[in-house]
């Protein structure tokens, strides 16, 4: 299964790591820091991006009310309620932006950079599919150097990236969500030197396809926004942080 | 006073200049329609009706995120470029049937034009932008290949055969395509997997929208990247 999607159902289980092993180079969990990447920090630093945002209005989402909404305003809500939740855990959070602004894949990046962050999430929502994608950058792990390419800086961190979205993943999966994880290449993403995932929200749908949860059901929301603070506590009290 | 022979023979100079007038016009109509005419006749290429052959198509589907192999059987040019752009417009009009698995719109004009180029070199050789992005598709390779980064390693791309498609999509495609980091990137991959399945060359793919770089299919997938056919094998 070389694919760089895959679905979930086929890679459920209690160890995170192991099922990752369909994504290629992932098989491995890291055991330290990338050779050259900076030093582990002491205090655990979270970045939380909320995708597109100003002149960028992203997809449509209809949501069920059929009002609809644009995919910056799903992204900016659901940052705003992650950050709430990981900051009541004792977790410091920098985000690209709080309001309808618009900010640049290279800005975003060097936001993440400087952040020194031990987690970035860029949050996306979509139509397509359902459950919970998460994206981990396609480029293969390489040795980090002292200066990295800008447009693949997150090579060096891609090994860790998939070990986050496997923590990701098995929080998602215990809270009874669908999950499809995949590689891909996400301009703002493969520029970050920290361990990276994209998130992409999608309706919930059953097993019949029918629909549970659409992208504008608080619930919905708040669910995947408390599972994924909860992932990231349980990726800072597993010690993989940089 | 005028004499009467010098009227007579102004009136036949103004009679003449006429005459000459409107028979320099009818020679230039008729050149012209001959000019026409010999275009009209020239020797013209038959239309070839190329026979159907069996062709691999990857399609996506949304409710998984999976590349499926489908079998289908089309006319294929013998033309490389041709043959690539016959297949993804097979691919797209797939997508752009009602009961799609992975609904775009488009269909087979979406594809504008497919050029078949030598491989990207490896090596880093490659100058300004174009040496960044050789480096992040080289990262890619090098499960099979060479390490990144490794020079005297790095395949030489014309000794190996191996090519580079660069498809150019149309704008409209590009603005009507479903926005959101799967439904993209399974465009991608299945473009450039169909790609590879029928033209085993074909190793890495680049995208153009209307013959310009684009930052993101629909403001997600990095159209900027080359991106490498070994990423988009099927589901089996």
């Amino acid at each position: 299964m070389a694919l760089a999607l895959a679905a979930a159902a086929g890679l459920a289980g209690a160890s995170g790591m192991l099922e990752l092993t369909g994504w290629g180079q992932a098989a491995h969990a890291p055991s330290g820091p990338p050779t050259g990447a900076a030093m582990p920090s002491s205090r655990f630093v979270v970045v939380v991006d909320a995708a597109h945002g100003g002149d960028d209005p992203g997809g449509r989402l209809n949501g069920q009310s059929g009002q609809g909404q644009a995919e910056k305003d799903f992204t900016l809500a659901l940052s705003v309620r992650l950050r709430s939740l990981l900051a009541a855990r004792g977790i410091q959070v920098i985000t690209t932006r709080e309001a309808d602004a618009t900010v640049d894949f290279d800005k975003r990046a060097e936001l993440a950079d400087h952040a020194n962050a031990q987690a970035c999430l860029s949050l996306h929502g979509s139509e397509s599919g359902f459950g919970v994608h998460l994206f981990v950058s396609n480029m293969t792990p390489v040795q980090a150097a002292r200066f990295a390419p800008w447009k693949t800086a997150q090579a060096a961190w891609v090994t860790r990236s998939l070990a986050l979205a496997g923590t990701l993943n098995s929080a998602l999966l215990q809270s009874g969500m669908s999950v499809t994880l995949g590689r891909t290449a996400l301009p703002a993403v493969d520029s970050m030197m920290c361990p990276a995932v994209a998130v992409e929200i999608a309706p919930e749908r059953g097993p019949d396809k029918k629909l549970i949860a659409d992208l504008d059901d608080e619930g919905y929301q708040a669910r995947v926004a408390e599972t994924l603070a909860a992932a990231l506590l349980e990726w800072r009290t597993e010690g993989r942080q940089p | 006073m005028i004499p009467r022979y010098q009227t007579a023979i102004f009136i036949l100079l103004v009679a003449a200049s006429i005459a000459m007038g409107v028979t320099l016009w009818q020679l230039r109509e008729r050149a012209h329609q001959r000019l026409l005419t010999g275009q009209d006749s020239a020797p013209t290429q038959a239309p070839e009706v190329a026979q159907a052959e069996p062709a691999t198509i990857l399609v996506a589907n949304d409710a998984d995120g999976t590349l499926l192999a489908q079998e289908q059987s089309l006319p294929l040019p013998q033309e490389s470029g041709a043959r690539a752009k016959a297949v993804l417009g097979k691919l797209l009009d797939l997508y752009a049937a009602p009961d799609a698995t992975h609904p775009v719109a488009g269909g087979a004009g979406s594809i504008a034009q497919v050029f078949l180029l030598p491989a990207q070199s490896l090596d880093g050789g490659a100058s300004g932008g174009e040496a960044t992005k050789g480096k992040a598709a080289g990262a890619i390779v090098a499960d099979s290949h060479a390490g990144p980064g490794s020079g005297s390693e790095a395949m030489n791309p014309l000794q190996m055969g191996r090519q580079l498609a660069v498809v150019n999509l149309t704008g409209a495609f590009v603005a009507s395509h479903p926005s959101g980091i799967e439904t993209e990137t399974l465009t991608v991959m299945s473009i450039c997997g169909t790609l590879h399945a029928n033209l085993p060359r074909v190793t890495q793919v680049r995208f153009l929208v209307d013959g310009q770089q684009r930052a993101t299919l629909a403001g997600h997938a990095d159209l900027t990247r080359i991106y490498l056919t070994a990423d988009a094998a099927p589901e089996r």
